[in-house]
């Protein structure tokens, strides 16, 4: 026993000054990962909060100078900002709700045994993501449906990722099979498993599913501007992608008063910047550990 | 021996139409699951498919698939022969390979270092920040990559300015794009990029380490010698998948952060699709653009699957 600890104690004095030089450098690689991560999201903010005078003068590159939440009333007065705001919010618990639902119904039966054509109906899935039509025949196909110019195009067209599927169909494998064939045996049918039994017992799974899909959702443009040119229907990416078009056309041709409008136009992007990213930034923390479990589910499949 | 006879004969059992028909009777709750899935993916995926047939014609809305006239190879010729072919596959293929010179080893190179922090609250630190621009979305990278170039404020061009330069205005620079590109896709993407190979690292097995420690290795020795040989097999099948999308690039970057004065170096296939097709409503030549892109990735995964079974025996199929 003693001996034990004097030797780990022993193993630890020898740790040796090249060991320690090759840490520190580890510790001051990190701290300099930490401020490359870090600097462009407090920069926006800086930028967003400072007074005109200061972002002008090109005096701000940290922290803030002055104070002004002049740009965010300006952001919060225009009211096509609420309208889209509404929007991501549908789409993301309306699209994530369809997503979990049609997700786990494809996986359920794909992960059991039992299932006759599971081989087959996976390999049709898995192509899915080999080989697709392409843009423009999506796009016809959106306009055939009826979808287009509707919220359903938002979320149909993307109602289940094969990763996801997958994810979730490798976690159902783990259930044993005994569970529901007693279920089955007691005359609970196969959607009462699935939602009393298979469901609760991959809550980690589901989480992970809507966490992917919701952050899916959020950061969506792609369909809103190849689907959606309704305004009213827009989503809040959609409404930055103009802001951001629009911020670089008045740049091109500023100077003199123009630069100044350029500059207030500028500081009202960086606002809202700062309002599209806020709840992820505030929700992240406590959800990253799930968004890394579900990467390394996805990775023990492979 | 009676065993793979017995095998033999359930599969040939499985074969028969009676016998297929008795299994989809007996799991017809299983079938009604998953006929909205699969629903989805006939209607949303299959069908696109065959909407590539218009590839093949001179496409009108009015006349449909069915009815519209067939040019054979028409628009795939006019498109080898355009100038904007070689533009086009040499930006798409650049834009992947820079990627992947400069970005592929990043996120092993963090996961190794990583590893060698102690576990404690520095560690999820890290660990946490570098996951966080992952979750930005495109719009708001590109926002940010505009805010820090800008010609005016940008905070680049204030430094460039301060140490007596004169300011670049990057995004209308062609010769800046691929660069642009590159790096902010390595900000966004290094720390989650790194779990996969976090989680190799954390599969090695610790004996190795004991033993190599004993024999006096030092950190960097231990990480050159055990650490990275252990995570090779996830290496190699990561570069093999990055390969396999070398003529895949995100359409969603490009069409943000491009402009017509940057489309020279900035102008990928699946931006000309859309320009063409969408925008310009000529669906027929943008769709032969689209699945002549489509047909060379297909070419490309098998290929390189086949390559890494032979070469380090695993495989995505």
């Amino acid at each position: 026993m003693f001996g034990f600890s004097s030797s780990r104690r022993h193993n630890r004095i020898r740790e040796s000054f090249s060991d320690r030089v090759v840490y520190c450098i580890t510790i001051l690689v990190m701290i300099l990962v930490l401020i490359i991560t870090l600097y462009p999201f407090l920069y926006v903010l800086s930028m967003s909060l400072s007074d005109q005078g200061s972002v002008l003068r090109q005096e701000v590159w940290l922290l803030p100078k002055g104070f002004n939440l002049k740009s965010y009333k300006k952001v919060f007065s225009d009211s096509s900002i609420w309208v889209a705001y509404g929007n991501t919010l549908y789409y993301t618990i309306v699209g994530t709700i369809v997503n979990v639902i049609f997700t786990c119904m494809t996986a359920y039966p794909l992960s059991r045994r039992r299932f006759w054509g599971r081989n087959f109906i996976s390999l049709l899935i898995v192509f899915t993501t080999l080989f697709s039509g392409g843009m423009i025949p999506n796009f016809l196909l959106i306009k055939n449906l009826g979808l287009y110019n509707t919220r359903w195009a938002m979320i149909l067209p993307n109602a289940i990722s094969v990763f996801n599927m997958i994810l979730a169909r490798t976690f159902f494998m783990g259930i044993p099979e005994s569970l529901m064939e007693s279920a089955s045996i007691d005359g609970a049918g196969e959607g009462t498993i699935l939602w009393k039994i298979v469901v609760p017992l991959s809550k980690p799974i589901v989480a992970v599913l809507t966490l992917f899909y919701a952050v899916g959702h959020w950061n969506s443009y792609f369909n809103a501007l190849l689907y959606v040119p309704d305004i009213k229907l827009q989503p809040l990416q959609m409404y930055l992608v103009k802001l951001l078009v629009l911020a670089q056309d008045q740049l091109a041709e500023g100077d003199g008063d123009l630069l100044q409008l350029a500059m207030e136009a500028m500081q009202t992007k960086y606002a809202t910047i700062i309002v599209v990213i806020l709840p992820i930034l505030c929700i992240y923390p406590f959800l990253q550990k799930y968004f890394a479990q579900g990467v390394m589910i996805g990775a023990i499949k492979e | 021996m009676a065993n793979s006879t017995s095998a033999i004969a359930r599969k040939k059992m499985r074969t028969t139409p009676k016998k297929a028909l008795f299994y989809i009777k007996r799991d017809r709750m299983l079938w009604l699951l998953i006929l909205p899935g699969l629903a989805y993916f006939i209607i949303f995926k299959y069908v696109p498919m065959f909407g590539v047939l218009m590839a093949f014609e001179d496409y009108r809305p009015s006349k449909g698939i069915l009815g519209s006239q067939w040019v054979g190879l028409r628009y795939f010729l006019d498109f080898f022969h355009s100038a904007y072919f070689s533009r086009l596959v040499r930006n798409t293929i650049l834009i992947s390979v820079y990627s992947l010179l400069w970005g592929f080893p990043v996120p092993i190179i963090f996961a190794l270092f990583l590893n060698e922090l102690r576990d404690g609250p520095f560690k999820k630190v890290v660990q946490t920040v570098s996951y966080l621009p992952h979750f930005i979305s495109v719009v708001v990278l590109v926002g940010m990559v505009q805010s820090f170039l800008n010609p005016y404020d940008g905070i680049v061009n204030v430094i460039i300015k301060s140490l007596g330069g004169t300011p670049i205005n990057f995004l209308s620079e062609p010769s800046w794009f691929r660069t642009i590109y590159v790096v902010s896709g390595i900000w966004q993407n290094f720390g989650y990029d790194s779990i996969i190979y976090l989680s190799a690292i954390s599969a090695v097995d610790p004996q190795l380490y004991e033993a190599a420690r004993v024999d006096g290795a030092k950190r960097l020795q231990i990480m050159f010698h055990v650490t990275l040989p252990g995570i090779l097999p996830t290496v190699i099948i990561m570069l093999i998948l990055r390969f396999g999308s070398i003529m895949s690039v995100g359409f969603e970057k490009v069409n943000l952060l491009y402009s017509p004065a940057t489309y020279e170096t900035a102008d990928v296939i699946s931006t000309y699709v859309y320009r063409r097709g969408v925008l310009d409503g000529q669906f027929s030549f943008s769709t032969a653009v689209d699945f002549f892109n489509s047909v060379i990735n297909l070419i490309l995964i098998c290929t390189v699957n086949k390559i890494s079974r032979k070469v380090s025996e695993t495989s995505l199929w």
